[in-house]
């Protein structure tokens, strides 16, 4: 096996690990390819940790007398300390751990590896294809717009699906060419279909008009397709009209008003790249500041600025919902790569509008659609998080920040989702480090490269068996066809301590309410369907009884009752 | 007084609402005939009133209220603006409304087990004239006689000597209460000494007892210098001084003035609210005062005796001790007990409520401070961290808070017990305990789990990480972070009527539903099980086939009763439309299955209560399907639901309506129990 030159010692015997709210656990140490696993090696034993190496952040040691201590910060925001009784040891397991860790070569990882316990009775990897999706609305897209084969080779466009949904007036050679003039090829694309008033988002890339204001026809064609005569649009950009126009420099820049003169431009600016990944290191160093007042806390939470880039995502989202909603204008959402900022509006903005959307199906649906799908680089945002030392320039927790939004739209409206908090806690996770393949790569090309979908199981294979779902539903679940708009304002938003804390409540009290919850709900649905089904045997005994003639018959007739 | 065409401004959305602004002897209501909107102020409520600057669409009027609802109208004509801004100010100001009943101090000390060997009840202050702040019956320790007690209230600031507020029946450890001692630099008194010493030894588990000041170290040494000051440890033998640090009133005022100003904010940005947050100090005060409070419930919980202490003994240390009180005693978090906690550690002691509410237009400014208000904030803290031990919600605290301030009823109504009944509250005012009860279906949590008394006595919040980290482990030789920033903003208070900053789907409100509707339904399923099982001996069927009968049947409610039984019956014969609805009405009906019920257990065959309309009208009398909460915006008659009002199921149909349409209660015949439930006027009716 390749991993076998980097594990150094296999095994430590009397091996202690401390973690918060939890009571200390003593046991033998393992190093494997993928897990550091800490077991007492009784076979009735639960608490064993199984840490994928994966998941694991930064690490430091620290060497006390003949005991080293391993201090091991993960992915998950998760801290804990493994006190190892030998210094030589201690070294090796850092040793392994730091190159186990950093293990660059997809093949190696360990969805790669990972055999499934369990049957998979639905594979995730087919429940959400591009051709199921536009199955899905077949009745009210067949009429306007075509599934296209044109990306097939990912030639034309590596960060899209081989299947594309167009506009049906537009044929693919003229898209090819709209290609051409979009960054990294990523044309307009059908992102979401409002049924209401068939008004639709789209999202793609920035034009590649540049300092001499090029155009290009074809994409016109392809923008304006989307719009009946006369009929408006508006381009949402999520960045700043200074960012916009510095972008022009370098070759992208704007649609030109003149040529697409239905069109209406809106910025939005939000906060990117490194600004998110900055943000996100701070507030969750602040989380983890032992010696932070209330007053310094407030500060360090507003100095992380986190808070700040969920209202921008959420505010982006609903004026993008409004133009459809509210203005019955079509939208096209773009920003600079078109990858993640724009994804991350898209998602949201269906969120809000399509009800669909809020249930647990739903959003895998979302995040295969609009994430999957729409290219964001998972590989490259993901591959380290709030405490890795070495900062690399692709990373940054746009898909966080996609939960965080979310988990703030679910407070406001806890009836309205069918999944709960775990659930997007959950996404997380396996965003960062994960058994299954769902997240591996940075497309849908680079996925077919290492044939993912064969050699991996998905993520939604797993959830989506029901002994496993269960436990992601809000027992307070009551569909709501409505559009939701959430609250953008300061007071409404809240830290999500239920993430960014979740190793740190002493008290697990809003877990018990929850199950508090889940009992009441249970227990008025039996109630209720108890009561419906006696009331139906009533009258059919009451009817048998009528006519075996045991009772007398109506001779009156209630007219007076208003049910 | 009405004027038409006023505009009522709204921060949030652009468009103003036009409407006509009606001036009454208690409200001012702004009506938008368009939005069918009312606004409702209170003139108790107004904090401030202001004419702004002439603009060119009128004049306009700023109001803000101490229930943090902020609103401003524009007034076409600036002489009827001028006018409503100077009845205002006159109606503004307390007027007395008249009836009053409830708590008795000497019970609850009983249920302390006071009077004991211990501590006795001392009369010294029958006639108020040791103290006219303090209630009228005071607890003190047996150890301190009469002679004692005066000389250690002449040694006490205004005469608030040491007395008993709380005593802990498990560990008899006390919580007293007083004001700073006259000590200046160098004075002592023996008799306070002596008085401290009593109250020490009528706890015999301890060696020791705690004396906090609750102001910082620097402001005791300034009321030094005004022949005042804190106890000296060399004089008092076996006590261990402490300061904690709590600001005093103008530092509270300030504070919540700059909460006010970040709530105000329009359309702050995620950091502007922050730091404006931050700069109140709003949160850290409060954190101040709760841990002051967990170290009295602490020192309570290890058995040692505590004496509190502020400057005058009414604010800082009325807030400790009753919160210490709340997380020792579950019966505080009862609604019956949480009353007694506010009459005893605030009315009877003498928090200034007419002074610290500060009225528009009497009294001094430099005594308004939102002292009580922190407390509330206090107990919603708690109660975040605690949510199944508390038997009330947040609606009750917030309903508390308004009438504290609205004067509609007298309980808060003068600065102590002495001026309540100079001013004949009792004759002449109605009491807000008694009006609260009426609701209590509106404050019950319904989270709140009775066992936990038993189980979970003592509630202590978590506030700092360091209490967190020695029950890790001790011999650790690194730093296991833990941090609970446990302090979150009330928005339901401060924001409360910025009605698009809240959820919009209230869980405590939902699972209360939920839970009535369980109730309602198991009810009805008890009666219907009898009639079942007497049909099953009419018919001469087994009682073992029921579940399986059951098993075979769907359950989802499609069924049409009065086809299914009158409709298709065979004697159908000519139907009679009229219909006496008296005789039918709920009572009457109640009456003839509560007669049949006893009728059935003594298996009589062919009664009345099988016919088949005495099973209809049972039938039709519960709902079964309740509707959503979700989307209602209105009650029938108009009103709309704000985000904390209460919306209520009327229990036979099943719709929503607001407090003021479902007062009524009546059994309804589908229900086993008989017992009477809300129904709506309609219902009711019929």
């Amino acid at each position: 096996m390749e991993f076998a030159e980097f594990i150094r010692t296999p095994r430590v015997e009397k091996v202690t690990l401390y973690r918060a709210n939890t009571p200390p656990l003593e046991g033998t140490l393992c190093v494997t390819g993928h897990h550091l696993i800490l077991s007492r090696r009784q076979d009735d034993d639960e608490e064993e940790l199984w840490l994928l190496h994966r998941n694991i952040d930064s690490f430091e040691k620290k060497l006390t007398g003949s005991v080293g201590t391993l201090t091991l910060k993960c992915k998950d925001f998760h801290i804990m300390h493994l006190e190892i009784p030998s210094i030589d040891d201690c070294f090796n397991v850092a040793a392994s751990v730091e190159q186990l860790s950093n293990v660059d070569n997809i093949n190696l990882s360990y969805p790669f590896f990972f055999r499934p316990m369990f049957d998979i009775f639905e594979d995730g990897w087919q429940a959400y294809t591009v051709e199921s999706e536009f199955n899905r609305l077949q009745k009210y897209l067949s009429a306007d717009w075509r599934i296209s084969s044109l990306n097939r080779t990912f030639e034309v466009c590596s960060g899209y699906p081989h299947l594309v949904i167009v506009p049906k007036s537009v044929d693919d050679e003229t898209i090819v060419r709209a290609a051409g003039f979009r960054q990294n090829g990523r044309f307009p694309v059908l992102s979401y279909y409002h049924k209401d008033n068939s008004m639709v988002i789209m999202r793609c890339s920035q034009p590649l008009s540049g300092p001499n204001n090029k155009r290009c026809k074809e994409d016109e064609r392809l923008v304006n397709a989307v719009l009946g005569i006369g009929r408006r649009g508006y381009i949402l950009d999520t960045r700043s009209p200074t960012t916009a126009k510095l972008a022009t420099a370098k070759g992208g820049g704007v649609e030109p008003e003149a040529h697409y003169s239905q069109w209406r431009r809106i910025h939005q600016s939000m906060e990117r790249y490194q600004i998110l990944h900055e943000s996100i290191i701070k507030l969750v160093e602040a989380c983890y500041d032992v010696n932070c007042g209330m007053d310094k806390w407030l500060s360090k939470l507003d100095s992380s600025g986190w808070l700040t880039h969920v209202k921008d995502a959420l505010t982006c989202a609903c004026v993008a919902a409004q133009c459809v909603d509210k203005e019955g204008a079509s939208v096209l959402v773009h920003g600079s790569e078109g990858a993640d900022s724009t994804v991350l509006v898209t998602s949201l903005a269906q969120l809000i509008l399509d009800p669909d959307c809020r249930t647990v199906r739903g959003l895998e649906a979302l995040i295969e659609r609009e994430w999957l799908h729409g290219g964001h680089p998972f590989a490259d945002r993901c591959s380290k998080s709030a405490f890795a030392t070495s900062r690399q320039r692709m990373e940054s927790p746009v898909f966080l920040l996609f939960l965080d939004s979310i988990w703030q739209i679910w407070t406001q409206f806890p009836c309205s989702f069918e999944f709960n908090e775990d659930f997007l806690i959950m996404l997380f996770k396996h965003a960062y480090a994960s058994q299954f393949g769902t997240f591996l790569c940075n497309n849908e090309r680079d996925r077919a490269v290492y044939q993912v979908k064969d050699k991996t199981v998905s993520l939604w294979s797993y959830i989506n068996r029901p002994e496993v779902l269960t436990k992601f539903l809000n027992a307070l679940y009551d569909p709501n066809a409505s559009v939701i708009w959430p609250s953008v304002a300061p007071q409404s938003l809240q830290l999500w301590t239920g993430l960014y804390q979740q190793w740190q409540k002493y008290h697990p009290v809003q877990r018990e309410v929850w199950d508090e919850i889940v009992k009441i709900k249970e227990t008025d649905k039996e109630a209720k369907s108890r009561v419906v089904k006696l009331r139906k045997h009533l009258v059919n005994l009451e009817r048998e009884a009528l006519d075996n003639g045991l009772i007398p018959a109506p001779n009156q007739v209630p007219g007076a009752h208003a049910y | 007084m009405e004027v038409d065409n006023v505009r009522l401004l709204d921060r949030f959305n652009r468009k103003p609402s036009v409407g006509t602004l009606y001036l009454t002897a208690t409200h001012l209501i702004f009506v938008d005939p368009e939005g069918k909107k009312e606004t409702w102020v209170s003139h108790m409520h107004i904090g401030s009133v202001e004419k702004l600057a002439l603009t060119t669409s009128g004049s306009p009027l700023q109001i803000q209220c101490k229930n943090f609802m902020h609103v401003t109208f524009v007034i076409p004509r600036d002489r009827d603006c001028q006018d409503i801004f100077s009845s205002l100010l006159k109606l503004s100001q307390p007027m007395l409304t008249s009836g009053w009943d409830f708590f008795d101090l000497q019970s609850e000390y009983l249920r302390m087990g006071v009077p004991n060997e211990q501590w006795a009840l001392s009369n010294i202050n029958k006639e108020y004239d040791v103290c006219d702040t303090y209630p009228r019956y005071l607890y003190t320790p047996t150890g301190a006689s009469t002679h004692i007690l005066l000389g250690s209230a002449k040694f006490r600031s205004k005469g608030r000597l040491p007395v008993l507020s709380y005593l802990h029946a498990e560990s008899q450890a006390a919580i007293c209460r007083c004001s700073q001692p006259l000590s200046g630099f160098s004075a002592r008194c023996v008799e306070d000494e002596s008085m401290l010493q009593a109250i020490r030894k009528a706890n015999p588990s301890s060696q020791f007892m705690y004396v906090v000041d609750t102001r910082p170290k620097i402001n005791a040494m300034a009321n030094r210098a005004a022949g005042k000051g804190y106890e000296n440890e060399n004089f008092y033998s076996n006590i261990k001084f402490q300061f904690v640090g709590i600001e005093n009133i103008h530092v509270m005022r300030s504070s919540l003035q700059k909460v006010m100003e970040v709530c105000e904010l329009k359309n702050p940005s995620m950091s502007s609210y922050l730091s404006g947050l931050e700069n109140s100090s709003w949160l850290k005060h409060i954190k101040a005062v709760i841990d002051t409070s967990v170290f009295l419930a602490n020192a309570i919980c290890n058995g040692v005796s505590v004496l509190v202490h502020c400057s005058d003994g009414w604010d800082r240390t009325a807030q400790t001790c009753s919160l210490a009180c709340l997380m020792l005693d579950p019966y505080y978090r009862t609604i019956p007990g949480f009353q007694v906690l506010i009459e005893k550690e605030w009315l009877s002691f003498g928090h200034k409520f007419t002074d610290r509410c500060g009225f528009l237009g009497t009294g001094d400014a430099k005594e308004v401070s939102p002292i009580f208000t922190q407390f509330l904030d206090g107990v919603y803290q708690l109660m975040q961290q605690y949510p199944r031990s508390f038997q009330f919600n947040e609606r009750y605290l917030l309903t508390l808070h308004d009438h504290v301030y609205s004067c509609q009823f007298g309980s808060f109504i003068g600065n102590c017990e002495k001026d309540r009944i100079d001013l004949r509250l009792r004759e002449r005012t109605y009491s807000l305990w008694a009006y609260m009860s009426k609701f209590t279906t509106d404050f019950s949590n319904p989270f709140f789990r009775k066992d936990l008394e038993i189980t979970q006595r003592v509630v202590i919040p978590v506030t700092n990480p360091q209490s967190i980290r020695s029950v890790i482990t001790a011999s650790f030789s690194f730093v296991i972070s833990l941090s609970i920033f446990f302090t979150s903003f009330w928005r339901g208070l401060y924001c409360r009527f910025e009605s698009g900053v809240h959820p919009r789907e209230n869980i405590t409100d939902i699972v209360a539903q939920l839970k009535e509707h369980t109730s309602s339904v198991d009810d009805h399923s008890r009666l219907v099980e009898k009639r079942i099982s007497a049909l099953c001996r009419l018919l001469g069927h087994t009682e073992g086939s029921l579940q399986k009968a059951l098993a075979s049947l769907s359950s989802s409610e499609s069924m049409d009763f009065h086809a299914l039984l009158l409709a298709e019956g065979p004697a159908n014969g000519a139907p009679n439309l009229r219909r006496e609805s008296d005789t039918e009405s709920g009572f009457e009906d109640g009456n003839s299955s509560q007669l049949s019920k006893s009728l059935i257990e003594e298996n009589v065959d062919g009664d009345d209560c099988l016919q088949i309309e005495n099973i209809l009208t049972e039938l039709m009398s519960v709902a079964t399907e309740w509707r959503s909460l979700r989307n209602v915006k209105n009650c029938s008659c108009a009103m709309p639901f704000e985000q904390y009002t209460k919306k209520h199921h009327c229990w036979r149909c099943g719709s929503i309506y607001c407090t003021r349409c479902i007062d009524r209660y009546m059994p309804l015949s589908g229900h086993d129990s008989k017992r009477p439930v809300p129904v709506c006027k309609a219902c009711f009716k019929d």
